[in-house]
């Protein structure tokens, strides 16, 4: 799976913020991540390791945030929690929805470490 | 989790994607100025991805310049069976085995001569899971079906059914013989993840159906001229 290649990517960001805030390290990275996104929490885990190793990151902790689905309803306007494979309106039942959170794969926020010497 | 008094935290709120992406916007930038139509073809293994291409060739190839992006990273098999067609493949060869990713896609474009390519169609790799995730430029996404897979796979699989344009129900001629495949029950599957998809029945072996699918395209490819 491509979680490995997502981590890359992550890291990538983080190491472009950490040379930006002169740090040489990063102690904590929170990811928000929608179950609609296609990636898997646990495989985003053991991969960021891996992707980590001998970078600005190497010691850090990854958080994964859940985000939770949500969707608005073009028929009646209500909002509601869904599920993946049942997106329809809890409010009125029609399936003409818009999803409003859920689909989210995003980096939110790093906290630096060790100032660069 | 509150943060420390002292904590030097950086917001920040960029998709983890957004290298993809933007390598998204300028494929389709490349589609737009020769106007051509980029339609990316995704599914499991062996639902009929190449099989639905060279049906489609084969009923098109005389009123539209088709060309072909084949995803297939172990072989060069379905790149051979589309050239046999007369149409240009160019197969990708590097990347994850999983699915494409945009700049996968951008390197095979600058292997073709756009100018005279009316539709391209980018076979991903067969795959019910990442491709989705991944914008390749393309204007439409058709998600592929086959019978045999069962007729919940859009529940089992909402992230990419979600992505679908078209939904397209292949190897439909199976359907008499399977006995236990609805494609209405298909399409609640569609309808209960939010998505408004057409859902057609086609077999590339028969020909059945394919009609639908062939004026779909037509008309697509006509509304960029
Ligand atoms: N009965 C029937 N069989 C089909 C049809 N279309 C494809 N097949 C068979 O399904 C198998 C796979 O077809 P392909 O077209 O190679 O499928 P694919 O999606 O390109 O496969 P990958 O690229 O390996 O993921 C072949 O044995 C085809 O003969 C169809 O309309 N009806
Ligand atoms: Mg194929
Ligand atoms: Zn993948
Ligand atoms: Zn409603
Ligand atoms: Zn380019």
């Amino acid at each position: 799976m491509h979680e490995l290649s997502l981590c890359e990517a992550l890291i990538d960001q983080v190491t472009t913020i950490a040379r930006e805030q002169r740090v040489s390290s990063v102690s904590d990275i929170y990811v928000r991540v929608g179950p609609l996104s296609g990636v898997e929490g646990p495989l985003m885990r053991n991969a960021f390791p891996i992707a980590a190793a001998g970078t600005v990151a190497d010691q850090a902790t990854l958080h994964l945030e859940d985000a939770g689905i949500r969707v608005r309803c073009e028929e009646c306007g209500a909002e509601s929690d869904a599920k993946m494979n049942n997106l329809v309106c809890a409010a009125c039942g029609d399936w003409r929805t818009t999803l409003i959170s859920g689909d989210e794969l995003i980096l939110q926020r790093v906290v630096m470490g060790e100032a660069r010497v | 989790m509150t943060p420390a008094a002292d904590e030097h935290a950086v917001e920040v709120l960029k998709g983890l994607l957004d290298a993809n992406d933007h390598e998204a916007l300028h494929n389709r930038e490349h589609f737009e100025r020769h106007n051509v139509l980029a339609v990316n073809l995704m599914s499991s293994p062996g639902a009929g991805k190449t099989a639905l291409l060279e049906a489609t060739i084969e009923a098109l190839g005389k009123d539209l310049n088709i060309a072909v992006v084949e995803g297939d990273l172990e072989t060069e098999n379905d790149a051979e069976r589309i050239r046999a067609k007369g149409v240009p493949a160019i197969q990708i060869t590097t990347g994850s085995a999983c699915h494409l990713d945009a700049h996968m896609v951008h390197d095979a474009l600058h292997e073709l001569e756009l100018d005279d390519v009316d539709v391209l169609f980018i076979e991903n790799v067969g795959n019910l899971v990442c491709p989705a995730s991944f914008d390749l430029g393309q204007h439409i996404n058709v998600a592929l079906l086959s019978t045999p897979e069962g007729d919940d796979k859009p529940a089992k699989y909402p992230v990419m059914f979600r992505a679908a344009d078209l939904v397209l129900v292949t190897k439909s001629d199976l359907l008499e013989v399977l006995g236990d495949f609805s494609p209405d029950a298909a399409e609640r599957c569609v309808r209960q993840i939010a998505n408004p998809a057409p859902v057609l029945k086609v077999s590339a072996k028969t020909g059945l159906g394919m009609d639908g699918w062939l004026d779909w395209i037509r008309r697509e490819a006509g509304s960029r001229e």
